[in-house]
C-alpha cells in the first residue's frame, strides 16, 4: 500500500507522525519567541509521547510550563497568556482530560474573539491525544472531536499522515484562533518521508487520498488508513473508490465532499468517534441537503457503537470499524456481488494475519 | 495635597458610579435596557479603592457584576451605556450586554459572567506579563462564592508557584444570589483559604475607601515584585442580585441586616470624612453631583440615540 503524501522532499527522512508533530512544533517555536508550551509532564522523560522531546533544550526551558494537575485552571491560564500576546500550546495526554476544562475551552477560548468584537485574539493550540488500544478502556480512549466541533469559534483538526501533521500543527500554532488538535495515538506510529525544516499546510479541509468513481468515503484521522486499505482492496478487485481524508473538522469545508459525491453518487463516512451525533451525521446531512438528487443510495455512517469503550480485547472485537468492514459496507452500497465482497474482505483479513486486535496493525506503520 | 487629590478623585469616582447605577435602576422599567443588570450599589469603595492604585496599563478582569470595575478602571461610559442598551456603539457592539463589559484600551480586559471563570485568565495575563518583564499587574475581582470553585484554587496554586504579578480581590458581599455565605462555606477566615495557597493577604473593611486603597496599594506593589496577593474586602450588595429593585422583603435576608450595612454606605461615609477634614464643602459636593449627573444623562442619551446593530453583524468575529 502506498500513501500519497504531497510535496515530500525527495530523499526526505522517513519519520513517524509523533516525531513529525514534534519537529513542526519546534520549528514554529523557533520562528516565534511568543510560543510557549504547557503540559502535565511537559519535559518529563516521556515528553508527552515524545512529541515535545528536547524542545526546551532548543528554545529554553522557561518556555516549557509544567502544568499542575489542574486542567481547567491551566487551560484558562493558557488562554489568558494568549490574550496578552503569547501563542500557547497545551498538550493533554488524553482527550478525556479536556473534559475537566470544557468551561474554559467552550466559554472563554471559543468566545473571546467574538465577544470582544474582535479586540481580543486567542492564539491557542489544544492538543488532545486519543488513546485507543491495549486495554485503555472507557475513559482513556475516546475520540471526542464532535464535542469541540459543535462550538463556533473553535477550529478542530485531525491529521492522519506524518508530513501533513507536521505542516498542520505549524499552521495551528500560527493561527490566531483556538485550534483543537485531535491526535490519534495509532497515527503517531505511522511513518512517512517528511520534509525537514519549516512545513506549513493550510487548514483548508479535506484532501483526496484515493481516487475512484464507485463511492466516496470521508474518513477522519486513523480511520483514513483503514479506509485507504479498504479502497486498495476494492481497486484491486476492479472497483476503485474515492477516499477523502477530512483533516479539518471545523470549519467544515463541504465543497470537495459534495463535488466528489456528485460524481460517485454514494457517500460513506467513517468516524474515529461515536457514530451517533458524530461528524459523519453532520456530513451526511449536509451532503443530502445539497445534492439529494445526485445520490444513488442513502448515505451510510460508520463509527463507534452506542456504548462506552470496554477495556478487554475480548469485548472490543467488532467495536472499531476496520478495513474489512469498510470494504464490505462499500461493496454492498455499490451493489457488488457477495462473492466479490467476500474476496476483498478475506484478502484484507489475511493480510492482517494474527495481529492482536488491541495494537496497531504494523501494516499501517508505513512508510507511506 | 497629593493625598487630597486622590481623595477627591476617589470621591468623584464613587459618586459617578453610584449615579450611573441609580440612573440604570430608575430607567430599567422602561424596558429599553434589555439585558440582565447586576448593580454594585453599596460596593463602590472596593472597585474604586483598588483601581485607583493601578496604572492605566495594568489589567483588570471582572465578573457579572462589572459596572463599578469597568468605570473605576477608566472604561468609556458612553460605550458602557450603549452596550447595556444593546446598541451598535456599545463597547462590544451589543454582543455581551451588562455582563461582558470590557475596554482593553483602558486595561479593562474582560468581564466573564461564569462564577470564577475569569480568575485563570487573569492569572494567564500575569504569566505573560511576567515573561515580558513589563511590570504590569493584573487584578482579578472575584466574589466570595469563587472560593467555592475549584478554578480559584487551581489558579492561586499556580500563581504562587510561578510568582505571578496578580492580585485576587475578593469582594465578600455575603450572598451568592440568595444564598448566604454561612450556607455555602464553613466558618473560617476566608483569608485562610488564600494562606493555604501561600498567598499573602490583607483583610479590611471594603466600605472604607482609605482602608481599601491602602491595602490595595500594598497588594499591587507586592504582586508587582512577584508575590501574588489576596485581598478580602467586606462589603454589601444593596439591591437584588439581578435587577434594579430592593429585595429585603422576599425573605432571604432581613431588613435589619440591610440597615446595618446601609449606614455603612461607603460613599456617604467618605463624603462626611472629607467634609470633616475640610477637603470638601457641601456646596462643592452638590456641584460635583450636578456635573456628574449631566454626564450620566448625556451617556444615556448617547446610548438611546445609538442605532441597534443589524442582524448580519452577529456573524462577524467568530474567527480571527
Amino acid at each position: 500500500m502506498s500513501m500519497p503524501e504531497p510535496a515530500s522532499a525527495a530523499g526526505a527522512p522517513v519519520i513517524n507522525m509523533g516525531t513529525a508533530i514534534r519537529d513542526g512544533l519546534l520549528e514554529a517555536a523557533r520562528r516565534d519567541p511568543s510560543v510557549i508550551f504547557f503540559g502535565e509532564g511537559v519535559e518529563d522523560p516521556g515528553a508527552l509521547f515524545g512529541t515535545l522531546k528536547d524542545i526546551g533544550k532548543h528554545i529554553g526551558h522557561d518556555r516549557m510550563i509544567e502544568m499542575p494537575i489542574a486542567e481547567n485552571g491551566l487551560i484558562g491560564v493558557a488562554i489568558g497568556a494568549a490574550l496578552a500576546g503569547k501563542r500557547s500550546v497545551v498538550t493533554l495526554q488524553r482527550v478525556e482530560f479536556a473534559l475537566l476544562a470544557l468551561e474554559q475551552i467552550l466559554n472563554n477560548a471559543a468566545k473571546m474573539h467574538y465577544v470582544s468584537r474582535g479586540n481580543h485574539k486567542v492564539p491557542l493550540v489544544l492538543r488532545m491525544i486519543v488513546g485507543r488500544g491495549w486495554g485503555q478502556g472507557p475513559e482513556h480512549s475516546q475520540s471526542l472531536e464532535a464535542i469541540f466541533a459543535h462550538v463556533p469559534g473553535l477550529k478542530v483538526i485531525m491529521p492522519a499522515f506524518a508530513e501533513d501533521a507536521k505542516g498542520m500543527v505549524t499552521a495551528a500554532v500560527e493561527d490566531d484562533n483556538p485550534v483543537v488538535v485531535i491526535e490519534h495515538r495509532w497515527s503517531h506510529y505511522t511513518t512517512s518521508a517528511v520534509a525537514e525544516g519549516y512545513v506549513h499546510r493550510p487548514l483548508d479541509g479535506p484532501r483526496t487520498v484515493r481516487q475512484g468513481d464507485g463511492l466516496t468515503i470521508v474518513a477522519t484521522s486513523y480511520m483514513t488508513l483503514e479506509a485507504v486499505r479498504a479502497a486498495d482492496g476494492l481497486a484491486e478487485a476492479g472497483y476503485p473508490v474515492e477516499v477523502l481524508d477530512l483533516r479539518v473538522v471545523r470549519p467544515l469545508n463541504l465543497d470537495p465532499i459534495v463535488e466528489s459525491v456528485a460524481r460517485t453518487g454514494r457517500l460513506l463516512t467513517v468516524d474515529t468517534g461515536f457514530r451517533m451525533f458524530g461528524i459523519g451525521a453532520e456530513i451526511a446531512s449536509e451532503v443530502t441537503s445539497r445534492c439529494f438528487d445526485l445520490l444513488e443510495a442513502a448515505p451510510v455512517r460508520m463509527g463507534l457503537p452506542d456504548h462506552p469503550t470496554p477495556s478487554s480485547r475480548g469485548l472490543v472485537r467488532g467495536f472499531y470499524p476496520d478495513a474489512a468492514r469498510i470494504a464490505r459496507t462499500a461493496g454492498e452500497m455499490m451493489g457488488l456481488e457477495e462473492a466479490t465482497i467476500s474476496q476483498v474482505e478475506e484478502k484484507i483479513l489475511a493480510d492482517r494475519g494474527d495481529v492482536p486486535i488491541d495494537v496497531p496493525d504494523p501494516f499501517f506503520k508505513g512508510p507511506f | 495635597m497629593a493625598e487630597n487629590d486622590y481623595r477627591l478623585r476617589c470621591m468623584r469616582q464613587m459618586l459617578r458610579i453610584r449615579l450611573v447605577e441609580e440612573t440604570i435602576a430608575e430607567r430599567y422599567a422602561e424596558q429599553e435596557m434589555r439585558c440582565p443588570v447586576h448593580l454594585s450599589v453599596g460596593q463602590e469603595a472596593t472597585a474604586v479603592g483598588v483601581c485607583d492604585v493601578l496604572q492605566s496599563e495594568d489589567r483588570v478582569f471582572s465578573s457579572h457584576r462589572s459596572h463599578a470595575h469597568y468605570l473605576a478602571k477608566g472604561g468609556n461610559l458612553n460605550a458602557m451605556m450603549a452596550e447595556i442598551y444593546g446598541k451598535r456603539d456599545g463597547c462590544i457592539g451589543g454582543r455581551g450586554g451588562s455582563m461582558h463589559l470590557m475596554d482593553p484600551e483602558a486595561g479593562m480586559m474582560a468581564s466573564i459572567p461564569i462564577v470564577a471563570s475569569s480568575i485563570p485568565l487573569a492569572t494567564g495575563t500575569a504569566l505573560s506579563d511576567k515573561f515580558d518583564g513589563n511590570g504590569k499587574v493584573t487584578v482579578s475581582f472575584l466574589g466570595d462564592a469563587c472560593l467555592e470553585e475549584g478554578v480559584f484554587h487551581e489558579s492561586a496554586n499556580f500563581a504562587r508557584l510561578r510568582g505571578l504579578p496578580v492580585v485576587y480581590v475578593c469582594e465578600n458581599n455575603l450572598y451568592s444570589v440568595y444564598t448566604n455565605l454561612a450556607d455555602r462555606q464553613p466558618e473560617r477566615p476566608l483569608t485562610d483559604v488564600a494562606k493555604a495557597h501561600a498567598l499573602e493577604s490583607r483583610h479590611v473593611d471594603g466600605n472604607d475607601l482609605d482602608a481599601v486603597r491602602e491595602a490595595a496599594s500594598w497588594a499591587v506593589e507586592t504582586s508587582r515584585t512577584g508575590t501574588p496577593t489576596f485581598l478580602l474586602l467586606d462589603t454589601y450588595r444593596w439591591r437584588e442580585h439581578c435587577g434594579p429593585n430592593f429585595d429585603n422583603h422576599i425573605g432571604y435576608r432581613t431588613e435589619e441586616e440591610f440597615q446595618t450595612w446601609r449606614v455603612r454606605d461607603p460613599l456617604e461615609r467618605y463624603r462626611k470624612q472629607l467634609e470633616e477634614a475640610g477637603v470638601l464643602s457641601a456646596g462643592s459636593y452638590a456641584e460635583l453631583e450636578r456635573t456628574l449627573q449631566a454626564e450620566v444623562d448625556a451617556a444615556f442619551t448617547f446610548a438611546i440615540n445609538s442605532p441597534l446593530p443589524e442582524p448580519n453583524e452577529a456573524r462577524a468575529h467568530v474567527y480571527a
